[in-house]
């Protein structure tokens, strides 16, 4: 599992590679919290690439509710089928009735549509933005992986779609639908993970540049920050030098550039009150 | 990798030798007395997980029961310690062991070295866990429950009377509405539903939904009279879904849900035994920093409505104080303060907490009475208030 994962270029620890391998086998969902930009995202599109899977997505935001959600009846198709029988003369009532509700006027929506997708990698983004009422609907559809329509009777997923769940805690996710899932925690990655991560993500990035915005972001993340760099930071700051053509780093570069890691003027400050180049020399570069 | 079921014998738990399998029972029970919820439905989780693992590794177990007995960041640590403590001294080789979480991150933010620094005849008070909370305490904080009839009366009166929502802001929704825009999902339908007759045009319009309150209620001991009080206007107050309370005083803690329960008495009681810093000092600065930190950020206190009900005696740095409410200013949509002292004859905003604070509050109001909080619970609705100096009084 771990290395058809680190082969699309997302490295794993031991506890989330276990985590996949869990939720494959006892098909439940993997729900992930963490700050922001540390991978719970990523996560779902190299799972999805690893099982050659298609990813679905849905994005959950305030009063997102089931037609948005799961399905929808195609109004306007439906009209137009109407016309269409009425200008050929079909006479038979009840069958044109029954046409109208055929699986080809419903629109399938992100989690009908992973039920049906077999395999599937569900995503479903930022959990805690929906509200409760809709967090009880998916509890209902995770438990069962099943979807009752009532004009058309029950879909099963045969074969589950692999669901991850993220959250960024704006607010406590109810504990029914935290019970069923696999709770994973996403840490900050030590010195090594991160480099590794970030000579994964960018090849072209000369191995000294990459090891010495790893080291400052690391002494970032220890000072007391209103939001702490995520790996995705350090990623754009690598790249940012990059462009502007560094191989190597110094106080001074690193000062005008502390806008794509730090994006609060507070934080910001703090940091250029820290000694940059004495954490460049203690990393021995 | 295929969907292939996991023989499980009938009472749950997957076959194996059952002395390996009550091993592991003992395990999820250690933890549930070291307050981890691990329910039935976990345990079997957890049960399923170490079989499909074929575990007969120590990190393996690990894992199983670190994703499948855990439900929130707050139960990482602990499960740190009680696995350690249950399965043997070294830490698992060759991996790295999370370290606990930030102090700053955790559901309960200390403001110091928590039991010894507070005063000596609250040393059994202090202790986190809630079972150690005892009856007594309970009572000691029911006591203005038990009120005198008309006392009672007027509690009752507050409670029927008060229904505290935000003010109102437009929703991305919409809905039916007899003016606005075209509605063509519903225009469609009575369309379809006519034949294809020319209908009535149904309208719709953005919807207006109460904005999320927030209440950060001090416990300290200079607000011992007025907190039980100003707890009841909470518990009032989180009846509806979009308001969040929590307590200030040597720690923060989030009370939403313990006030979620239906009957006062009983939402205090809960409260009482979930609060360990009554009538403690207060660290506001630090506090709300903590507060600002771990939910207010996130999102809890964008675009809502924020209430602080303290006196402003601050013990920390009135300096933290100032730049952690210019922060909430910045992220909240209004700032309320409510300052039961505030009514006091000859009452000026001098304690140098709340003197920091002022300037970065939209409405400062009174809090001492029944009729004061009434007049809060229009201001959180959105009434205007004219800002008033401490000097001013009504």
């Amino acid at each position: 599992m771990r290395a058809r994962l680190e082969e699309t270029g997302y490295l794993v620890d031991d506890g989330l590679a276990t985590a996949c391998f869990l939720a494959l086998r006892l098909h439940r969902p993997i729900f992930c919290e963490g700050d922001a930009g540390v991978g719970k995202t990523a996560l779902a599109s190299a799972l999805a690439e690893a099982l050659d899977a298609p990813l679905i997505r849905l994005q959950c935001h305030e009063g997102i509710d089931a037609s948005q959600a799961l399905y929808d009846w195609d109004f306007p198709r439906q009209l137009l089928h109407l016309r269409a029988a009425e200008a050929a003369g079909v006479k038979d009532a009840d069958r044109l009735e029954g046409e109208l509700y055929d699986r080809r006027f419903l629109v399938a929506r992100p989690l009908l549509k992973a039920l049906e997708t077999q395999p599937s990698v569900l995503l479903v983004d930022e959990i805690d933005r929906a509200d409760d009422e809709f967090e009880a609907f998916l509890l209902e559809l995770l438990s069962e992986f099943s979807v009752t329509i009532p004009e058309l009777g029950t879909l099963r997923a045969e074969v589950p779609p692999v669901v991850v769940l993220t959250s960024n805690r704006t607010r406590e996710v109810h504990d029914a639908l935290k019970r069923r899932c696999l709770y994973h925690w996403f840490d900050h990655p030590g010195f090594a993970r991160e480099l590794a991560i970030v000579r994964r993500r960018l090849p072209a990035v000369s191995a000294r540049l990459a090891e010495q915005v790893t080291a400052l972001v690391q002494a970032l993340r220890s000072q007391d920050l209103l939001k702490p760099p995520g790996v995705a930071e350090t990623i754009d700051w690598a790249q940012a030098l990059d462009t502007l053509g560094a191989n190597e780093v110094d106080a001074e570069l690193a000062v005008a550039t502390l806008g794509s890691v730090l994006k609060y003027r507070e934080d910001a400050e703090r940091a250029r009150g820290l000694d940059l180049a004495a954490v460049l020399a203690a990393r021995g570069t | 990798m295929s969907g292939v079921g996991v023989p499980v014998s009938e009472n749950g738990g997957p076959p194996g030798p059952p002395r390996a399998d009550a091993a592991l029972l003992g395990f999820a029970r250690a933890l549930r007395a070291a307050g981890v919820d691990a329910s039935a439905e976990r345990v079997h989780a957890f049960l399923r997980a170490v079989h499909e693992l074929r575990a007969g590794m120590r990190a393996d177990v690990y894992w199983a029961g670190r994703l499948t007995l855990c439900g929130g960041r707050d139960d990482l640590e602990r499960y740190e310690r009680v696995f350690t403590a249950y399965f043997g001294g070294a830490a698992p080789a060759g991996r790295t062991v999370t370290v606990p979480p930030p102090p700053r991150l955790r559901l309960v933010a200390r403001a110091g070295p928590m039991p010894r620094t507070v005063a000596r005849d609250e040393q059994h008070r202090a202790r986190p866990a809630a079972a150690l909370a005892s009856s007594a305490e309970v009572l000691r904080h029911r006591d203005i429950a038990e009120l005198d009839s008309a006392g009672r009366e007027q509690l009752r009166r507050l409670l029927a009377a008060l229904a505290l929502r935000g003010e109102v802001r437009r929703s991305a929704r919409r809905r039916p509405a007899r003016r606005g825009e075209v509605d063509p999902h519903r225009t469609v339908r009575e369309l379809l539903r006519r034949g294809g007759e020319p209908a009535r045009l149904r309208r719709h319009a953005r919807a207006d939904r109460p904005r999320r309150v927030v209440l950060l209620v001090d416990v300290s001991g200079s607000m011992a009279p007025y907190a039980d009080a100003l707890l009841r206007f909470a518990h009032a107050a989180a009846r509806g879904s979009h308001t969040e309370v929590f307590t200030i005083g040597t720690r923060l803690t989030r009370v939403t849900r313990e006030l979620s329960h239906r009957d006062p008495d009983l939402a205090m009681a809960a409260l009482a035994a979930a609060v360990p810093d009554w009538r403690g000092g207060t660290r506001l600065g630090e506090l709300l920093r903590a507060f600002l930190d771990r939910w207010g950020q996130r999102g809890m206190a964008r675009g809502a409505v924020v209430v602080v009900l303290s006196d402003g005696w601050e013990r920390g740095d009135p300096e933290l104080l100032g730049a952690q409410m210019r922060r909430l200013h910045r992220l909240a949509h209004r700032v309320i303060w409510a300052n039961p002292r505030k009514a006091r004859p000859g009452y000026a905003p001098l304690a140098a907490g709340m003197a920091a604070a002022l300037p970065s509050v939209d409405a400062f109001v009174e809090g001492h009475s029944l009729a004061a909080l009434e007049r809060l619970a229009a201001v959180v609705r959105g009434a205007e208030v004219a800002f008033v100096e401490g000097a001013d009084r009504a």
